[in-house]
This record gives C-alpha cells, structure tokens and sequence, in this order.
C-alpha cells in the first residue's frame, strides 16, 4: 500500500512546465530561490507575480502546493514569533517584558514570506518533474565536472536508484517494525532516549536488508552489462527545443530585473 | 551454446584475517555440460547443491577455480570478451525486486541496451519488441511497485530480452512467487524457447517446473548425478528423493503402482497421463474391453 | 473458545476512491489445540487476517476476543496479547538484529519483563525446541544459513511460549528438504506442547498433510472452513480461486467419472495407491 506514493510527489499533468526540459526547471528553480535573498521590500512583488504565473502555468491543484507548507508550519511559525518579538528598534506595542517593534514586524513577514515562497517553489518543481527526470537533470548540468574526476554519473546513478528503492525500504521498515511488534516491542511508550534505543530493531534489520539488496542489484547490473558511463546511451535523452529557449530567456529576465532593481532601487 | 569442462569452483573465505588457514567450500567439483542452441534445460537440485554456483558461470559473473566454460565459443576467462559473453547469455535472478533498477518499467527494459550503446531510436524498437513478446505492453509506463511478483519477473526477462541474448539463465525464478506467478514466468519462459528459439537454462528445486524441458541435469554436492529427458529422470524417484527433491504426486504414484505390478508406464509426468493410463490397464484387466484412450506419451525408454 | 472473530471487516483508504475492503464479516472461532491451515490467493485477506489476531491491525467493524475479553476493550493490553499470541511473519530472519544469536531470541523474553537468567533459558529452550544446534548460539545471526536462521527467528517467538502460534508462510523460499523439517518443527510444536496452530500458505500440499481444519479464504471472505478432505472436494471452485487441491485428488475424481471404484476423498499417494489397488481385486 505504501508503495502506491510516488516520492517527490509527481502529479501527472499536461501542461507547459510539465513539458519543459528538467534542467530549464532545475535552473529556474536555483534562480528563484536565490533572488528570494536578493529583494528586499517592494522587490517581493516582482517575485510573488513570477510564482503566481508558474503555478498557474503547471496545472496542479494549488491543494498540493499547500502541502509542502504544512511540514514547515512550525517553522514559519516560530520565525515569525522570534522574529516580532526579539527584534530591536521603534518600538509598536508592549505589555510588560514583550514588545513588538516596527523592524520585528517588517523582519517576520518577509522571513516567513521567503520561507513559504521558498517552499512554493520547490513544490512546483517536484511537483511537474518526475524524480528520474530531476536526477537526468543534474547528471547534465554537472558533467563538465567530469574534466575533473568528479564521478558525476555514478552520482546520479545513486540517486536515481535511491529513489526507486525508498518506497520498497519504507514498506520493509514497516513489516520490520510489525515483526518486532509481534515479539513485544514497544515503540510508543518511554522517554525520547528510550525511544530512540528502540529504533534498533528496526535499523539494524533494515540496514542489513539494504545491503543485500544493493548487493543483489549490482549482480543483476553487472548481468545486464553495466559497467559504468562510458559508452552508455540514453533511450530518454534530455534534448532542449524552441520552448525551453524561450523559458530560459525568460527566467534570466527575471533574474535581471530582479538585480537591476536591487541594485537601482534598494528594494 | 555452452559448454563446460571438467569445471570445479571453490568458495574460499578467511574466517578472522587472512593469514589464518581459509575455509575453502567445494561447491561445484567436476561438473561437464553441452548445452545446444534452442534446447530447454534444467538443472535440478536440492540448496547446496551447487546449482546456483554453476549457473554463475554461464555468463562469467564466476569464473572456475578449475577448468573451462565457452559461452558461444568465448572462453569466460577471457575479459576480453567478458561483455560480448554476458550480451549473450542474460540472467534472471530469484529476488524480483532487487533485479529492477528503474522506476518505469519501460525504462528497465531499456536499461540492458543502454549499457550495450545501442543508439535511441534501436533502443525503443527493441524495448517495444521485448514488452510485446513478454506481453508487458499494457504496463509499460507503470511503476514496478505496482506489479506483482510474476509481472516483476517478466520485466526482468524483457529487459534481458532487449539485449538481444542467444541464451537466458534463470536462477530459482519462481522460488519467491505465489501459485499464478510461476505459471506465468514458466509459460513466458516456455513461449521464448518454443516460438522464438531462445536457448533456456532454468535452475530450479521444483521438479513440476522441468516436465518441459528437452534434458534435466540433476546435481547434488557440486556434480551432475543423473542427466536425461524428463521421463527418464523422473523414472529414478528414489535417488530423487534422496537428492533431496518433491517427487510430484502423480510420479510418485505412478512408480509405486508399477512396483506392485500393475502394467502402466514406470514414468508419468501429469495428471491426465496416469488417469488414461490406469483407467486403460484396468480396463484390460477387467477383460474383453478394449482401451478406448488416447495415450500421448513418447516411447518408452 | 480461545480465539474468536466477530463479524470483522477491514478497510482502508475509505472515502477515497482507491478505498479496499480487506476482510468483510469474518466470523470465527479458534480452539485451544487446533491446527488450522489458512489458505488464499494473494490479496485474499490472509495475512490481514493474521494480524488482527494479534491487535497488528484493529477491524474497522467488528470485535476480535481473546479468551473471552475484547483486546481493544479499555485498557486491555496489546503488548500483553502478543506474549500469548505469536506471530512469525514471513522470511521471518528478516527481522534477526542482534549480535548473536542467542541474545536475539532473548529480545521475546526480555519485553516480557523476564531477568536476564529467566530470559535466557528461555532462549536456550525454545532454541532447542526449533531444532536450532548449540553451537551456533554464539555465532552472529548474519553468519547462519537461511534455514539456520529461518529456525532461530522462530525461536524467538517460540521464547516467549506463546499459547497461539501463527506462522505466515514458514516455507517461503525453502527446497524441498527446508520445507519438511520446518513442517515437522511446526507439527511436533502442536503434538508435544498442544500448541494451537494456525499455518497460512498458498500451497495446498503443504497444509493438507498437517492441518486438521482449512480455512479458504477468497476476496477478503471465508470461502470454505472445514476439515481438508471436505474443501478438496470441491477442488473445482478452488481452481477458480486461483488455488489447487492435491494432484491425487484430480486423479482419484477422474478415475470415478471413468468408471473405477475409487475413493474420491483421498489426498495422498498412499491412500490414493490404496484406493486404486482395491480395484483390481477381484
């Protein structure tokens, strides 16, 4: 059952994001994230009007995109509290020891606003590329460091692997954990160091299992001729085409304008 | 196809450091094998029995402590040939999970021609061709944790089938699947051999399993003890037994009849063989009526 | 009545539209001392049913009763169920941890609250009662056998004596040799101790020749629950439940509808050889 969850939470769509090149997605991404630290006031608007055009563009429930953001909640919560209630300057309102400054203010609602853009983002990028996809993206992007012995696609090899086998691990540590269970295990009661020496049942067995299973793999690899990167084709090749072009173009704009802006304007 | 000779392999482990005297384990001791192009093989035997170990050799994932293995004419020691050797003899494992690198089935099967450096367009009419003859076609864009364990299999034997093998090993296939999925991957791996010539080499404990096969090698403590066609290894239940195997009920019965002299065939491999041929002995018995059956078995032997 | 399984029903993922009705009204009734052979397709139920007999799994509806009482009535104790009801889940050295053997078939006692000595004559106990060797309680799980180590993740749950003993496929994955001495394991555990049995499969062969009762179950319900010669009569619908009665008994039914005497109820070659040679008396 828990092997239905598709990791990175994919949602099948049909739409122009869904359709551009991983790396177009990968690049806009790390931009994105990158000019949530260069604005500052005022700037924020140029960012919230390319996150509102992406998500509408990615036809996926905004439901889903929400999602990511409730793992953070507390978060976000307990920056906006330190950040309201420790910050010094012109004080707004106090009542005893607590006071709430005009730069507390300021300061909590951007580092939230940069936490749940941060967040939105991310989300809109896993959400319209599938994992292999993502991995196929990064091997690209990072094959010049080939010139310098960096194994790149053994790398992505890894994490592609990785992410085929969690859900499989995930349903063994559950099994494992029933197994235990079943021999009276308790996994709910005691202190947090209690708690965590439980956990050994459970890791131990499913430490050993990864191995074997990893062990297993590479004969099944070698079998089918693995024998590293070179010579290897591809049957999915990343190709870029005229819309990715144009995606590019048009997130180095943004990020253009959001340095111009910066350095013009302050904001 | 294959073949082996005078083939010995040990397994040597150092039990606290390697200065220490090894524990040398003799798991295959003399094992000679001619495997033709097209034939359906088996070997037979109980765990230990070097079974798994040979199968190994087939496509040089182990190479002999002693003696040869020519795989279409490529002698496994030779590294060399090493991947020409293991792109003509695939090999399907026991665990149907860990033999599954993708998250697509599609892109499984494509993995083994990936390695090969077969160009895109080559890779796509192969994959079509292998999901078509395993009949995967339908699930092609699934993810494996949605298939069962027969289905898991089956990709495992299409992605060997996309790197274009002249042989298939598989090892113990079907020892962690239920009922339905043996019958799927045996019937998947008869239909390769029969309508589209691949050589077949099935390692197995399941004597059901081999009633098809053209010959049956049956090993125990690492040499082939008793070799044939189907009827006449099964016609030795008791070095069967003794091996360590399940007789299949109906054999069973069949040689024990025999024994207490009824006249029907000393080998019977299914179920419908031992009801025709009881129900005509006994009706010969009971006098004057004429068998009115259809016996289809092969001459005896 | 030691066990009992009020109309249970189990689903999950409800008011979705991938919502699953594991087990629909099960009702039934375990005795002490009874071996119970659980049979099904895959995706039958089977082993769902298992883990509500532990308190694994709670029924969405239903009760499930151990010696009377409601194991999810208040404050009734789970942890203290599973100590009389033992569950050896399948490729059960999967769950081997420790660093030694012995020590891991103590993980049992241990949670019972058992001292360190109580706990490891225990583990010496039931290592022996699964046919474990001396010699191996030292050795680290890691170095056995898979038939060494399938028998000592039995003894660990053998150690905490359990009245109830369910195993999920204990012949998983074993040749032939494997899967007789850990079925003769399970028998004599019923014969000398009085262990009620419950023994879950998809291989017919392997719970005809021992169990005393067959519960089929088809599609999340029971389909048959009776003596085994009884629901291999009815070897036709089991077929359609993707499930084989003994070849023998294929056998013995097309022999009578061919005219021959024979006893159709037979389900082993000797009886089947019986059967057959008393035709030919004259």
């Amino acid at each position: 059952m828990l092997r239905e969850i598709t990791l990175g939470q994919y949602y099948p769509a049909d739409s122009v994001l869904h359709r551009l090149d991983p790396r177009v997605k990968l690049v806009a991404t790390i931009l994105f994230l990158v000019s949530l630290f260069v604005v500052q006031g005022w700037g924020y608007l140029i960012c919230t009007g390319f996150l509102i055009s992406v998500i509408l563009l990615s036809k996926v429930p905004f439901r889903y995109m929400v999602r990511g953001l409730r793992a953070i909640f507390i978060v976000i919560l307990i920056t906006v509290v330190l950040n309201l209630f420790l910050t010094n300057g012109t004080v707004l309102w106090s009542f005893g020891i607590l006071k709430i400054t005009q730069e507390g203010v300021y300061n909590a609602v951007f580092m939230a606003l940069r936490l749940i853009y941060l967040i939105l983002g991310a989300s809109v990028m896993t959400l319209t590329t599938t994992p292999n996809k993502l991995t196929d993206a990064i091997e690209s992007l990072l094959s010049p460091l080939n010139a310098i012995k960096v194994p790149v696609h053994e790398m992505a090899m890894m994490m592609s692997i990785a992410l085929r086998f969690i859900p499989i691990l995930i349903e063994e540590a559950d099994k494992i954990m029933k197994a235990q269970m079943a021999r009276g295990a308790d996994f709910e009661s005691g202190n947090v160091l209690r708690r965590i020496r439980a956990m050994v049942p459970i890791l131990v067995p499913l430490f050993v299992s990864a191995f074997r299973r990893a062990n297993d793999l590479a004969l099944a690899m070698e079998a089918r001729c693995y024998h590293g990167g070179s010579g290897r084709t591809h049957m999915k090749p990343l190709k870029y085409d005229s819309r990715d072009v144009k995606a590019y173009i048009i997130v180095f704009a943004y990020f253009g304008v959001i340095i111009a802006v910066r350095a013009a304007l302050g904001w | 196809m294959i073949k082996t000779e005078n083939v010995h392999y040990d397994y040597i482990r150092y039990e606290n450091d390697e200065s220490s005297e090894p524990k040398i384990t003799h798991a295959v001791t003399g094992v000679d094998l001619d495997v033709k192009k097209g034939q359906f093989i088996a070997i037979l035997g109980a765990n230990g029995s070097g079974k798994s170990t040979l199968a190994k050799h087939f496509n040089a994932l182990l190479v002999p402590t002693e003696g040869t293995v020519y795989v279409g004419g490529m002698d496994t020691k030779d590294e060399e040939r090493l991947w020409d050797i293991r792109q003509s003899a695939g090999m399907v494992f026991q665990n149907p999970d860990n033999q599954i690198i993708a998250s697509v089935v599609e892109e499984d099967v494509g993995f083994g021609p990936e390695n090969l450096g077969v160009p895109t367009d080559e890779i796509w009419k192969r994959v079509d061709e292998a999901l078509t003859i395993t009949g995967l076609t339908a699930w092609r864009e699934f993810s494996p944790n949605r298939l069962s364990g027969g289905q898991k299999q089956r990709v495992a034997i299409a992605g060997i089938m996309a790197m274009r093998p002249e042989c298939i090993v598989l090892d113990e296939p079907t020892a962690m699947l239920d009922p339905v999925g043996r019958t799927e991957v045996l019937e998947a791996v008869s239909d390769l051999n029969k309508n589209y010539g691949v050589t077949v080499i099935l390692i197995t404990h399941h004597m059901e399993e081999t009633v098809g096969a053209d010959r049956i090698f049956l090993m125990e403590k690492g040499k082939i003890v008793l070799s044939g066609t189907p009827r006449e290894v099964f016609s030795h239940v008791e070095e069967l037994a003794a091996a360590g195997l399940d007789v299949p009920q109906v054999t069973r019965l069949a040689y024990e009849l025999k024994r207490e002299g009824l006249d029907i065939p000393g080998t019977v491999l299914t179920a419908d063989e031992l009801v025709s041929c009881l129900y005509n002995d006994w009706s010969r018995q009971k006098g004057g009526a004429q068998p009115s059956d259809e016996v289809q078995h092969a001459p005896e032997t | 009545m030691l066990l009992k399984l009020e109309n249970v029903t189990y689903q999950y993922n409800i008011g979705t539209p991938g919502e699953v009705t594991a087990l629909e009204n099960i009702c039934l009734d375990i005795d002490r001392g009874e071996y119970i052979g659980l049979i099904g397709h895959t995706g039958s139920g089977k082993s769902t049913l298992i883990q509500h007999l532990n308190g694994l799994i709670r029924p969405t509806s239903g009760r499930v009763l151990f010696e009377g009482e409601d194991i999810w009535g208040e404050g009734y104790s789970r942890q203290q169920l599973r100590f009389h009801v033992g569950l050896v889940f399948q490729y059960p050295e999967h769950q081997l941890f420790e660093t030694d053997v012995i020590t891991d078939v103590c993980f049992g006692p241990k949670n019972m609250g058992l001292s360190a000595e109580e706990a490891k004559e225990r583990a010496a106990a039931a290592l022996r009662a699964a046919g474990a060797e001396e010699d191996i309680y030292e050795k680290s799980p890691f170095e056995l056998s898979g038939g060494q180590k399938r028998r000592v993740a039995i003894a660990g749950v053998l150690a905490m004596e359990p009245d109830v003993l369910i195993l999920d496929e204990p012949t998983a994955g074993l040749d032939p040799r494997g899967r007789k001495e850990i079925l003769t394991l399970i028998d004599d555990l019923h014969a000398s101790r009085g262990m009620t049995i419950i023994l879950v499969s998809h291989s017919m062969e392997d719970v005809a020749d021992h169990a005393g009762r067959l519960i089929v179950m088809n599609k999340g319900k029971t389909a048959f629950d009776a003596v085994p010669k009884e629901v291999f009569a009815h070897y036709k619908e089991l077929e359609a439940m993707q499930l084989s009665a003994p070849q023998v008994t294929y056998v013995m039914h097309a022999l009578k509808e061919r005219g021959l005497p024979v006893d159709i109820n037979a389900s082993t070659v000797a009886e089947a050889k019986e059967s057959i040679l008393k035709c030919y008396e004259r």
